[in-house]
């Protein structure tokens, strides 16, 4: 069982049933769950997407796109049913955080997956969680079952004219299908390979109908903005990014965990305070700041507010809130090739400079950690990695090429130490070779 | 759609909006590079290489699937486009071997074409590349996964093209697969879509691989002797010791009317002209009963003779000749002239697999109804009665497939049993073998409430058709196929198409190959024998001479060879027939693949066959018969009209510009100026052709520029009461058979007996 | 739901009763049945313990595609196999937050006390080794995954009583 932490610092609104037994429908019921949904009932779409954008919810999975306006992209008629579908398929490295959702406030996800419905006018929603959350899919599916039983799902809920059905499932082993599209191929039983974009799901999604895609943070904070009001829960916050997010902290941190904090908070303080700084006391090194596909960040770019606008300032992104802390003794080159061998392996294989670029990067920094590389493979690695950003199919080519580009700029020198046969400065293991699939 | 203006590199360009950007500046000339785009088949977006920068627009996107927008600027030959492009080239050589000088492909590779052009001359990757080995999937197809790019034209030819679905995409990354569907091979038509598709030498097939270089081929168009559907067949030929001989069959440069489309006959099923068993020596029977080889000008003196001999002894109704549905038109045009004229004979005929004269007859001059293939790509609703053309005339399927696919076509089925194309049909429905004349009068007459309502049904929905393309098979014959004309004719546009089995089943029926009327369905006074009837009246010492021309009715009527012990039994062919074995002289004849003429479609339309192969020891049945007229002391240009006056420019007004003399050439052909100087000029007798023949009086430069000529053949009056429909044998071939020539192609008996054991397994 | 009958039961299905009622039910909660793919497929690997020729005949005609097409699908997802794998199948994350916090030293442990390496079964077949990305315990690293269970926090100490504990089940 994950350990919970907790820090006096933290804002808790999406983790404020965690460890409280909530996933039993009872306790939840007598922790105020399932009154935002009715509320929703009650005042109708057009008054929850009024509320959602004025929550400033942006989107928890890694774009930051504004949720009300998501869903406000949803066309109010439409031949095709339409449906909400819920990205729990949480694969970022480095991030963990739909993980405590799942296990401690299943029904904060089924409420916000309900709510979300109502706007779009959605008679069912999907669940999906990875494929290795198989005891999380058992914790969702008795809740399920459970909010069935009560009347909160099916026909009429909650004893209105509503219908509202809702199926979970897991996926079995992809990083690409954390994509929306390439989740919606996959929920409809084929290979995780995105679609071609447009059309956007909102308008062409599931089953060909307008769908709402949503990360389960995204979704399991829904409930909790209806219950402690819209105005409100964006004024928790910083500008444009409204309320609190789950940041993940890993790596060498001394007290890592999950801890929920307002967006906008300092990222140094977050790993010298909240986190307790740096295990055994050493000297940062690195900052991955969310999740394994963000461009590192230095210890003197670290002194800034984790919001989307801000990071992406610093010439990194927020992204799934997975903050990675690296300590001087940590190999770039080793940790550059250990995220790109990620990469390779979750490469969907569709479009060529993500297919071929990811397995031409493994090669060559896997020569170059080796002691075995020349001075134009650093030039090469990098040339590689700007080549493949923003010319692939969807966006996994740039998540394997930025991180790189920022790695070989950053960490130059580290690069060329291992060149010449010089073993590894930092080498205390060798690759192990993931083998190919 | 309306049509919208934007800007491709500093051009103002004006297309139909939904237009993509890619097809939008290829009409223009503006070359857009793609590996995975392939117009017809769904998009991609995956080989990147089409990337073109759009105003308005953060990044780079796919000019493959992106519609072009008023007002939209586009630029496609930026530094940045450049180094986009040659990235992805440097990406792809990176796994991609450099085995260029061995590979099928080689000088024919997209691939290689692209890194020429968009250049990515150094490589900058030093590790090793991944490796598997390669795999053999069916006797004509090989992967080699190495090479392959993974633009998934093959994946999509077969599912949407093919309607097969016989390859997917396995496992993931680096490590992502074309897969063949029975786990290590491959269940499926054979057809080979999927080797002409692929841009570099992944897919390879048995008959070419590592056998020659493209540059060492003559390349040839002509058209398939197979089927009847008329595909065009480039042949590749290569000088060998005894000929030229063909190594492949495609039709990659898309030019004929079957557009991409070959079937596994039409691409691996040429091999016949190479068999070992082909007669290169002409046969005459001696003494001890035994065929033994001649020499040319004794075997045609002693045909000559003796067909002299019968006619001033027995007669001309002592006579019988049996033509072939795979020569040209020219051919069986002069051999029934030959029969009528010189043999003084009516007793001619050839193996009937349809009911064209009765067709004729029922359309009744309402010529304008004949459908071409072309029809079934575009008619918005389609009614086929009878038939597999999946089985029987792979282009039709095809096209059938690909109006459904583009256009949402309506394709109504009746047949008496389950076939493919059922997949894509709206409305199928099966009566009895024996239905089909009770079906086709219940669509011609007034209501009927005594009508099952599945058949009223599809009655009622073909009646609310406007369009419709009727297309019937053998089972409708004689008197029955009245009344589905007769229905069709009643809606506001129907045509309509008769299928039949070989390559110029047709055109042999239009060329007059029957006893009962002339080229062009013009009736004769006196009905001659058919070919049962000859058959019989051999058996019973009636028929003294029998001449038969590329056909083998003894074994496929399965005849006792005794019943033409009697008779002077001359037989040209390619191969020692059961019918040859029995022959007194037998003489090697050219296949159509080696050959000149025209032939026509099934659904009459007439097209050029040229000479693509050669070999040493044959001759063109067009020559022999002229060879043997000649012999037996005819007037050969009254069976010919070659030679006659100087119509032609002999080239005196030619310029002095260079290749000005070919087109000279050409343009003089085309107009039929230039003189036949030789009685072995079939355009000598297509001249005749279109001069006499009623509804082959098409526009000949169109026809020699390669556009089908649809024939408006029209039954002439007085025409028979009974077309002799009592005859029709159809083939009832397979995708991997081809009448008696199937036999003789080694790789079509290959794939036949492969997918046989596929077939048996699957059944346990 | 637009589904209120279910089809007829599947028969004769290679896997257990349970199992195939459970199949019978999933094809009908979705839109479309091909949905119920990729859940079939775990499910049919749980109880078999690989996707076995005869499981993959069977799912792709309980759906109504092509074998092909089944296999297409399976084989893009890593936690699908067409192989048997041990009765415990030893999942060492070895990605970045886990890496950070030992664990490859955990997968070489691993590969000394069980005797092999990646995707190698132990002889008597109790145990599978596979080196795996991220499994989403990152804050808890190093993290190990046994069949769908999580053990997290882990050191070799703790890796070797994990073990135990396994091995104590087979010897059940």
């Amino acid at each position: 069982m994950p350990t919970l932490v907790s820090h006096p610092e933290e804002v808790r609104i999406v983790s404020s049933r965690f460890g409280q037994g909530a996933a039993e429908i009872d306790r939840y019921l007598e922790l105020g769950g399932y009154q935002s949904v009715r509320k929703a009932i009650d005042q109708g779409p057009d008054w929850i997407i009024a509320q959602m954008k004025a929550s400033n919810l942006r989107g928890r999975g890694g774009a930051g796109f504004p949720t009300g306006m998501k869903w406000s992209f949803v066309p109010k008629q439409s031949a095709k049913p339409k449906y909400v579908l819920v990205n729990g398929d949480e694969s970022e490295p480095g991030t963990c955080k739909d993980h405590l959702i799942f296990l401690h406030d299943p029904h904060a996800v089924i409420e916000g997956t309900i709510i979300a419905g109502l706007a779009i006018g959605a008679k069912m929603g999907f669940i999906y969680l990875r494929g290795e959350y198989r005891y999380l899919l058992k914790i969702m599916e008795k809740a399920i079952a459970d909010a069935y039983a009560k009347g909160f799902l099916g026909k009429g809920i909650f004893g209105s004219q509503f219908d509202f059905e809702v199926v979970s499932q897991t996926g079995a082993g992809a990083y690409e299908v954390g994509e929306e599209s390439a989740l919606m191929e996959s929920l409809e039983g084929k290979r995780g390979v995105p679609r071609i974009k447009p059309p956007f799901p909102a308008v062409v999604g599931l089953y060909g109908g307008p769908t709402v895609i949503n990360n389960a943070e995204t979704i399991a904070t829904v409930p909790h903005i209806f219950r402690i009001g819209a105005e409100e829960y964006a004024k928790i916050g910083s500008e444009r990014n409204g309320g609190t997010r789950l940041f993940c902290v890993s790596g060498h941190a001394a007290r890592n965990g999950v801890y929920e904090l307002p967006m906008g908070y300092n990222l140094k303080r977050l790993i010298y305070e909240v986190a307790g700084g740096i295990r055994d006391g050493r000297p940062l090194k690195a900052v991955v700041p969310g999740g394994s596909s963000t461009p590192v960040l230095l210890p003197n770019e670290i002194d800034i507010g984790l919001d989307f606008d801000q990071v992406g300032k610093a010439g990194s992104m927020l992204g799934s809130g997975g903050v990675v802390v690296l300590d001087d003794t940590v190999c770039m080159v080793d940790f550059a090739l250990r995220t790109i061998a990620f990469y390779q392996h979750e490469s969907c294989g569709w479009c060529i400079p993500c297919r071929e670029g990811t397995d031409w990067l493994k090669k060559t920094l896997t020569r170059l950690h080796a002691g075995a590389g020349e001075m134009r493979d650093i030039d090469n690695v990098r040339y590689l990695a700007e080549n493949m950003l923003g010319r692939t199919f969807c966006p996994l080519g740039d998540a394997a090429a930025m991180p790189t580009i920022a790695f070989v700029k950053k960490f130059r020198q580290e690069f060329e130490d291992h060149l010449d046969g010089k073993p590894c400065p930092h080498a205390r293991h060798t690759v192990p070779e993931l083998a190919a699939v | 759609m309306a049509d919208v203006t934007f800007t491709v590199d500093g051009r103002q360009l004006t297309a139909p909006a939904g237009t993509l950007v890619i097809e939008a500046c290829r009409a223009a000339g503006i070359e857009i590079p793609a590996f995975c785009y392939y117009p017809g088949l769904s998009l991609q977006a995956a080989c990147r290489m089409c990337l073109v920068r759009i105003e308005k627009m953060p990044k780079l996107q796919t000019a493959c699937t992106t519609p072009v927008g008023e007002g939209m600027v586009i630029a496609t030959e930026t530094d940045e486009i450049k180094q986009a492009r040659k990235s992805m080239l440097e990406l792809l050589l990176a796994n991609h071997p450099l085995d260029c000088p061995v590979c099928d492909a080689g000088g024919e590779c997209e691939l290689q074409d692209m890194t020429f052009k968009y250049g990515a001359g150094g490589s900058k990757f030093t590790d090793i590349k991944n490796h598997r080995d390669e795999q053999q999937w069916s006797p004509v197809v090989f992967f080699d996964r190495p090479r392959c790019i993974l633009c998934y034209r093959c994946v999509r030819v077969c599912n949407e093209g093919m309607d097969v679905a016989a390859l997917g995409i396995q496992f993931r990354n680096s490590g992502a697969v074309i897969a063949p569907n029975d786990i290590t091979s491959l269940d499926c038509e054979q057809c080979g879509m999927c080797i002409d598709l692929c841009p570099v030498g992944a897919l390879t097939s048995d008959t070419y691989r590592y056998k020659t270089r493209p540059w060492e081929l003559t390349h040839v168009g002509t058209i398939c002797t197979h089927c009847g559907d008329g595909c065009k067949t480039t042949l590749g030929a290569r000088r060998e010791e005894n000929g030229m001989q063909i190594v492949r069959g495609d039709n990659r440069d898309k030019s004929g009317m079957n557009g991409d489309f070959l079937c596994v006959k039409g691409r691996y099923a040429f091999d016949f002209a190479n068999n070992p068993e082909r007669l290169t020596q002409p046969l005459v029977r001696q003494p001890d009963g035994k065929l033994a080889p001649a020499r040319w000008e004794d075997a045609i003196a002693l045909v000559a003779r003796r067909f002299r001999e019968i006619r001033e002894e027995r007669g001309g109704a002592a006579m019988g000749v049996i033509g072939s549905t795979r020569i040209t038109n020219e051919e069986a045009y002069l051999l029934q002239k030959f029969a009528r004229g010189p043999l003084q004979t009516a007793n001619i005929d050839h193996h009937r697999t349809t009911d064209y004269p009765g067709f004729v007859k029922a359309l009744g001059g309402e010529t304008a109804h004949f459908g071409s293939i072309a029809d079934a790509l575009t008619a918005p609703a389609i009614l086929l009665v009878g038939g597999d053309p999946t089985e029987e005339h792979p282009l039709l399927a095809w096209n059938l497939r690909t109006n459904f696919r583009h256009n949402g076509s309506r394709i109504y089925i009746a047949n008496h049993r389950a076939i493919k194309l059922e997949h894509q049909a709206k409305a199928t429905l099966r009566i009895s073998y024996g239905g089909y004349a009770d079906l086709v009068r219940s669509l011609a007459a007034s209501d009927d409430a005594s009508l099952p309502a599945e058949t009223a049904h599809f009655r009622d929905a073909l009646r609310a058709e406007q369009n419709l393309l009727i297309v019937f098979g053998a089972e409708l014959r004689g008197d029955a196929i009245a009344p589905l004309i007769q229905f069709g004719l009643s809606l506001p546009a129907a045509k309509f198409a008769c299928l039949g089995d070989f390559a110029n089943s047709r055109g042999a029926m239009d060329m007059g190959l029957h006893p009962a009327f002339t080229p062009g369905y013009q009736a004769v006074s006196t009905v001659g024998l058919s070919l049962p009837q000859m058959m019989d009246a051999a058996g019973r010492n009636e028929l003294a001479a029998l001449y038969v021309v590329g056909d083998d009715p003894v074994g496929r009527l399965g005849l006792a060879p005794e019943s033409l012990r009697n008779t002077f039994l001359v037989v040209q062919d390619m191969f020692l027939t059961a019918t040859a074995q029995v022959a007194d002289v037998v003489l090697p004849s050219a296949s159509l693949y080696e050959k000149s003429g025209t032939v026509t479609n099934t659904y009459g339309d007439l097209q050029p066959v040229k000479k693509a192969a050669d070999t040493t020891g044959v001759r063109s049945d067009l020559e022999l018969i002229i060879r043997i007229a000649d012999q037996m002391g005819e007037d050969i240009r009254a069976l010919v009209p070659f030679g006659r006056g100087e119509r032609g420019d002999m080239g005196q007004s030619r310029g002095v510009q260079s290749g000005e003399a070919d087109r000279h050439a050409v343009w003089l052909a085309a107009h039929n100026l230039e003189p036949k100087l030789s009685p072995f000029d079939p355009d000598a007798l297509l001249d005749e052709i279109q001069r006499l023949v009623p509804g082959y009086d098409v526009d000949r430069f169109a026809l020699m520029a390669g556009e089908p000529q649809p024939v408006r053949v029209a039954a002439g009056s007085n025409f028979p009461v009974s077309t002799g429909s009592e005859s029709i044998q159809p083939a009832n071939d397979t995708l991997f058979t081809s009448g008696t020539l199937g036999q003789y192609s080694e790789k079509l008996t290959e794939v036949n007996r492969f997918q046989a054991e596929k077939t048996l397994v699957a059944a346990g | 739901m637009s589904a209120t009958t279910l089809p007829a039961p599947f028969a004769p299905t290679i896997f257990s009763p349970e199992l195939a009622a459970r199949f019978d039910k999933l094809v009908t909660l979705y839109p479309v049945r091909r949905s119920a793919l990729v859940p079939m497929l775990l499910y049919a690997q749980d109880e078999i313990g690989y996707l076995s020729d005869s499981a993959i005949a069977e799912i792709a005609q309980r759906i109504g595609i092509t074998e092909l097409d089944v296999r297409n699908v399976l084989s893009y997802y890593s936690m699908l196999r067409t192989k048997p794998a041990g009765k415990f199948n030893v999942q060492v994350c070895t990605n970045i937050s886990c890496m950070l916090r030992g664990g490859r030293e955990l997968l070489e442990h691993c590969e000394r006390r069980l005797g092999i390496g990646h995707k190698q079964v132990t002889p008597d077949g109790v145990f599978s080794l596979e080196e795996v990305e991220c499994i989403g315990a990152c804050s808890w690293a190093p993290a190990v995954q046994v069949n769908y269970d999580f053990h997290d926090n882990l050191t070799p100490e703790a890796m070797d009583a994990v073990l135990e504990s396994y091995r104590a089940k087979a010897n059940e």
